[in-house]
């Protein structure tokens, strides 16, 4: 069973700190807007925003606290849209 | 009929009276039923469209109607057949009514959710409707929408892709409701593999819903935006790709095939071992199956679109990818036709349409072959024969698996049997007259003739004739299997819980169920389909 008994309640604390993780990481994402890094601009960008979003799901969408299906529903939705996406792309490449 | 009083005579919230238990109902039950009632005007609706296409088509000119019409009819055929018909049939009326029960709940996770998509699924028919009678009536475009031609035409297409895209957000919300219900609501005791198999399969569908439609939703909406503002996305002389629209389209709409034929295949696999006294063969095997085509169905959509101008490289891919998805839907084949062998089989009018989806499907998953293969797509490419073939899976399958749902679970949704010889009769009539109807349109769709053609060459009267004529036998197939399950009520001969020696959880609760399903605790099997001791158990009186 997958069922998850035990409460997972984050506390002010917690939350906090993921706060200003978030928001120092969207300091970071300006920051590196002025630093001109040529082709890795927009890789650095996407890279500290998968970082965020990390944050998000893990602490303020409680994946961190669910049981292996959960987690695995979720990577399943995330791997199909890359796929989909990456399908889509590979056609407009090779044409 | 019962002792305990059933969900007809108790509503959900409490309280409530008349036709406000209906339309405020949370009850799973009621809101399978009223899916039945709405999907049942649908398909009558384009059943009957259908027909007249085929007798516009049964002699060469004009024979009922203009070339306008019959486009906006074959649009309207499409739409409601695959939006309102196919897509909800059997996970919106027997997944609402028997998944909760066969999970050993007493309702979905989120009643209330639940009536919202029916009143969601309601709306966007009612829009479809809105569609025919206001500006220049109902779009001509086929119900794949293909850009550029409706972003271009007149025709109201903003308006009936509108209701698609709510029909989108009805069905997606059902198998929102349906993952959750899975995995929070079922009974504690249930392990994954003590799960029915009609329930697993409406929890691949479902999870095929969730992912796959939000495409079709984001796609129809840039439909409109293109209508509107010409931004461009798929216009080449604004920097846009027309085949973007159709990757668009398909990545939704192959796996809709699925969303349409998994539930009907999980219908399959309860009625064959049930009537075969026999445990289901290969169970593990029909759940991966079950995942397995929805995650390989996901993967296949372009191969819609092998004569698009689509990269060969990717032609090649989607074609290997095409074939990967026969395996797992031969597993299926396989293991019920193993089910069978040296089983105690009795005939019911059930087994009788399951069987006849077995090969219809099967004949339908076969030319899927012809047409997943590159080189031999590119000769039978939007003739015909994809239109048969299609209708062979499509109907054959989903709505021949329909039928065996109504006919099995009948008497656990109303408490009623229903005679038995009529609805032989209508299976066999109906079952005859698709033969009659489709085969023709395989040889002239081979010989070339293309689909969604108002007329045709001499050459191919012959079997448009004979495909019109299957159609009447058909539909008068279908008329007597429905009037002979609604004449049942007129009669009223109780069915007792158990009429067919079932051995799911739904079969384990009065005819029709309690309204919170259980009076006493379930028991809960090691094995959903171990039938010891089912056959002394069933009496003859029972039927």
């Amino acid at each position: 069973m997958d069922i998850q008994d035990r409460p997972h309640v984050l506390s002010y604390f917690q939350l906090t700190v993921v706060l200003v993780i978030l928001l120092a990481l969207t300091g970071v994402t300006v920051g590196v807007s002025y630093i001109h890094m040529g082709f890795f601009n927009v890789p650095v960008a996407l890279a500290i925003a998968c970082l965020k979003v990390t944050f998000v799901l893990l602490f303020f969408m409680h994946l961190k606290y669910e049981g292996r299906i959960i987690v695995l529903s979720f990577i399943s939705t995330i791997t199909f849209l890359i796929i989909m996406i990456g399908f889509t792309f590979w056609d407009v490449a090779f044409r | 009929m019962t002792a305990t009083p059933s969900f007809y005579h108790q509503s959900a919230p409490p309280g409530l009276s008349g036709i406000k238990a209906w339309l405020l109902t949370h009850d799973h039950k009621r809101l399978g039923l009223m899916y039945l009632g709405a999907v049942f005007f649908w398909f009558v609706l384009a059943m009957i469209l259908g027909l007249a296409l085929r007798t516009e088509l049964m002699s060469q000119g004009r024979t009922i109607m203009g070339p306008g019409m019959y486009n906006s009819m074959f649009t309207l055929h499409g739409v409601i057949m695959v939006f309102l018909f196919a897509i909800p049939a059997i996970p919106a009326i027997f997944g609402n009514f028997f998944l909760p029960i066969q999970l050993g709940t007493d309702d979905v996770f989120f009643p209330r959710l639940n009536l919202f998509s029916w009143y969601l699924f309601m709306f966007g028919g009612l829009f479809a409707i809105v569609a025919l009678f206001v500006g220049d009536g109902f779009p001509d475009t086929g119900w794949t929408f293909y850009v550029p031609f409706s972003i271009q035409n007149s025709k109201n297409v903003g308006l009936t892709v509108t209701a698609a895209f709510i029909l989108g957000m009805s069905s997606m919300l059902t198998g929102l409701n349906f993952v959750t219900t899975f995995h929070r609501m079922r009974d504690k005791r249930m392990g994954l593999m003590q799960i029915p198999l009609f329930t697993w399969s409406l929890y691949a569908t479902a999870w095929v819903q969730i992912l796959a439609t939000p495409v079709i939703g984001i796609t129809l909406v840039l439909v409109v935006l293109e209508r509107f503002l010409s931004i461009g996305l798929f216009d080449p002389a604004k920097g846009g790709d027309p085949i973007l629209y159709q990757h668009l389209f398909w990545m939704y709409s192959h796996p809709a095939v699925y969303i349409m034929i998994l539930p009907g295949m999980g219908v399959i696999s309860e009625i064959i071992p049930v009537f075969s006294r026999k445990s289901i063969f290969g169970y593990k095997a029909i759940v991966w199956s079950s995942m397995g085509i929805a995650i390989a169905g996901s993967l296949v959509w372009a191969h819609h679109m092998y004569t698009s101008g689509m990269s060969d490289v990717s032609v090649f891919v989607f074609s290997l990818l095409t074939f990967l998805v026969a395996i797992p839907s031969a597993v299926k084949v396989f293991s019920w036709v193993a089910t069978m062998y040296k089983g105690s089989i009795e005939m019911t009018p059930p087994l009788l349409l399951a069987l006849m989806f077995i090969y219809l499907f099967s004949v339908g998953g076969l030319t899927g072959l012809v047409l997943g293969a590159v080189g031999t797509d590119i000769h039978v490419h939007d003739t015909h024969f994809v239109v048969a073939h299609f209708h062979f899976v499509m109907f054959g399958g989903t709505g021949f698996a329909f039928f065996a749902a109504l006919h099995y679970w009948w008497p656990k949704m109303f408490g009623i049997m229903y005679p038995f010889r009529a609805a032989y009769v209508g299976a066999v009539l109906t079952t005859v007259g698709f033969l009659f109807h489709y085969v023709p349109m395989l040889i002239v769709g081979l010989q070339g003739m293309p689909r969604r053609y108002y007329d045709y060459l001499p050459q191919y009267e012959i079997g448009n004739f004979l495909a019109g004529l299957g159609a009447y036998v058909m539909c008068a197939g279908i008329v007597i299997m429905f009037v002979n399950l609604f004449m049942s009520f007129r009669k009223g001969v109780p069915a007792p819980a158990d009429p067919w020696g079932g051995t799911t959880l739904e079969w384990k609760v009065s005819s029709p169920p309690p309204v919170h399903n259980f009076i006493d605790k379930p028991q809960i099997m090691d094995f959903p389909y171990d039938f010891k001791g089912v056959g002394e158990q069933l009496q003859p009186k029972d039927r």
